[in-house]
């Protein structure tokens, strides 16, 4: 009796180290999503969007306001997430790519003045969001493949919409990758990162690169808004806290690298789960020691690189 | 020494007097709510300015020091709601929270010390929205969401520091010291290396200089000045929230020295002033609601127009027209 009470015990730690672990893995993906945009946009651009919380702000209100009627409709409910998901992917790139293309582009090469920019817009982006559409909380209903938890060795029973981000940030991780080491765009933005200039020489057109690239990234934040939004209510003040986890990230992982941003999404999630586990109130703190321990030991972040 | 021409500290002088006089003229709404509150934020858009202009740091995390300081002040005001442990006197809990602040000024200094421009500008912001964060789910000190009621101050000859003219002649007292605090210490050898290290750190480091301690001590200093903002801002808010010191609190600073211009330490007050009178009277021009929007535009519209704020503006205008500078009749003064 003795024994198998301990082995229980055992169980249950296990299970809950497996579950809080898993927990962060999830929180992680869903910052990878957000996250890499950022990276991508500030990779080849050396563009800060301080406006990228907002871009996922708006990716989840437009997703939910396309998604909304339709899921209340007989025909369209089944389809209903995929196009919300589609609007909002779409809603965020088409602000993106107005800001790139009506503020920023004239602008290249003075980063202060961009971040400016974005910080401006980020604040009108906020206040018409919630003139246009309310403060209410809202929430995507989980898509009926994706309902439900799912059995899963040691942890038991777990939702498989959290397992879906995992798969879909592994997925926007291997495309990013692709796009970036397989295709002729990636060719070019890399080489765009390496020197501007030079790339424009070769004949390439690098404003509509960097407006393609800063759409791209915009998507990512508009992917992640709608996620997120499903994953968890979507309130007002959202757009603060994915621009801090965002910048965090990127400053941990490495500006403008894809694994960087993957590390960092990693380290951060994880040390937000088990931060609220082992020590509740001061959770945050351990964000920010992590943050500030990786600045001082690696000033261009785990993965990023020196500066030429 | 502060180095100005007897002109420009006849001006000095002139600004000063008229300040001293408002209330003569002026309903108490004015003096509070309008210049009290535009000297009290403006005092934290200096510290930023003395940062962005000598040191080069566009830092935004001078609201988060200032919140520190006020959190401070309202862990040991012995009149909070509710009660902290340390509960003292305010003429030793202003003091210790200065202390506070110029800490937390050193301790981000150090952190963003071997870090310019955009990722300054991330990893300050980063720290800021994090203390916000911590502030908002941390009971035992700072009171979660609720924050700290009742900070009303300490009693200035008998009257509360809450009367009309106590608040407005102490924020202008510590409004027009820092102003000149910051004037004089660029002239100082301290000051003159900072600026050196501003226009190349390589140098200057070659020359001798410790580049990083120099850093610190500006974070430090600018620390102290946005100090004495947060626990006036404390004062006329009668107490502190998280929301104050969170992402929009940074902004609005933020916003205030950029529209004022980063380019002189009387843009911050500028910038404070026409901030405050926005956010009073937008109400009767597109509704209070929309203020952020308004403000938004504004602030888009003179950083694409002009980067230098309202002061570069009004210097330009007055090359233009072969005039000395006169940007604000009641504060006009300059270095």
């Amino acid at each position: 009796m003795g024994f198998a009470g301990r082995a229980e015990e055992e169980n249950v730690s296990l299970q809950f180290i497996l579950t809080v672990t898993l927990n962060g893995l999830t929180l992680a993906s869903l910052y990878f999503i957000v996250a890499s945009g950022f990276s991508l946009i500030f990779g080849l651009m050396r563009t800060v969007n301080m406006a990228h919380g907002s871009l996922y702000m708006v990716g989840a209100y437009v997703g939910f306001a396309v998604y909304d009627p339709l899921y209340a409709s007989d025909v369209w409910a089944s389809h209903a997430w995929l196009i919300g998901i589609a609007a909002g992917i779409l809603a965020a790139a088409l602000v993106g790519l107005f800001m790139q293309v009506a503020l920023l582009g004239w602008m290249q090469g003075q980063e202060l003045r961009q971040a400016l920019v974005t910080i401006g817009l980020s604040i009108i982006i906020a206040d018409q969001l919630l003139a246009l559409f309310g403060g209410n909380p809202f929430r995507f209903f989980t898509p009926e493949l994706l309902f439900g938890p799912t059995e899963l060795p040691v942890i038991g029973r777990y939702p498989i919409f959290r397992l879906f981000q995992v798969v879909l940030a592994v997925a926007v991780g291997i495309g990013l990758w692709l796009l970036l080491n397989k295709t002729k765009l990636g060719i070019v933005v890399r080489a765009g990162v390496d020197d501007r200039q030079m790339l424009a020489a070769c004949g390439v057109n690098v404003p509509l690169v960097a407006a393609t690239v800063f759409a791209l990234g915009a998507g990512l934040a508009g992917l992640g808004g709608v996620i997120g939004a499903t994953a968890q209510p979507m309130a007002l003040g959202v757009d603060a806290r994915f621009l801090l986890m965002s910048l965090v990230v990127v400053i941990v992982g490495g500006m403008g690298s894809i694994g960087g941003t993957a590390l960092g999404a990693l380290l951060i999630g994880l040390a937000e789960q088990w931060g609220q586990v082992l020590f509740p109130t001061y959770s945050v703190i351990l964000t920010f020691v992590i943050m500030a321990t990786v600045l001082a030991v690696w000033p261009q972040g785990l993965l990023g690189r020196k500066p030429t | 020494m502060i180095m100005m021409t007897s002109r420009q500290w006849l001006a000095t002088a002139a600004g000063v007097v008229i300040l001293l006089s408002l209330p003569l003229f002026l309903p108490n709404f004015w003096l509070v709510n309008i210049f009290g509150r535009a000297m009290v934020y403006g005092v934290v858009a200096l510290s930023l300015t003395f940062l962005a202009h000598y040191g080069g740091f566009v830092s935004l995390a001078q609201t988060m020091v200032a919140g520190v300081a006020g959190y401070a002040v309202a862990m040991m005001a012995p009149t909070a709601i509710p009660l902290g442990p340390l509960a003292m006197p305010y003429f030793a809990a202003i003091p210790l929270a200065l202390l506070a602040a110029t800490v937390a000024g050193a301790i981000v200094g150090m952190i963003a010390v071997n870090t310019r421009e955009i990722y300054l500008l991330m990893i300050t912001l980063a720290l800021a929205v994090g203390l916000s964060l911590f502030a908002q789910s941390n009971i035992t000190w700072f009171r979660g969401y609720e924050g700290i009621r009742n900070i009303i101050g300490p009693e200035v000859m008998g009257l509360p520091f809450r009367t009309p003219l106590v608040f407005y002649y102490v924020a202008l007292g510590v409004a027009v010291s820092m102003f000149l605090l910051v004037l004089y210490v660029v002239r100082t050898p301290f000051g003159l290396v900072l600026q050196a290290i501003r226009d190349s750190d390589r140098r200057a480091a070659a020359i001798g200089y410790y580049v990083g301690l120099h850093r610190i001590a500006s974070f430090a200093l600018a620390g102290f000045i946005a100090g004495w903002g947060g626990v006036l801002i404390t004062f006329y808010n009668i107490g502190i929230t998280p929301s104050s010191i969170g992402l929009w609190a940074t902004v609005a600073v933020l916003i205030m020295a950029v529209i004022g211009g980063l380019g002189h330490p009387l843009g911050a007050f500028i910038g404070a002033l026409i901030y405050t009178v926005m956010d009073t009277f937008a109400s009767s021009i597109i509704g209070h609601d929309r203020f952020n929007t308004l403000i938004g535009l504004v602030f888009l519209a003179i950083v694409l127009l002009s980067p230098d704020g309202v002061w570069g503006l009004g210097k330009r205008l007055s090359t233009a027209l072969g005039k000395r500078p006169q940007v604000n009749a009641d504060r006009e003064t300059s270095l």
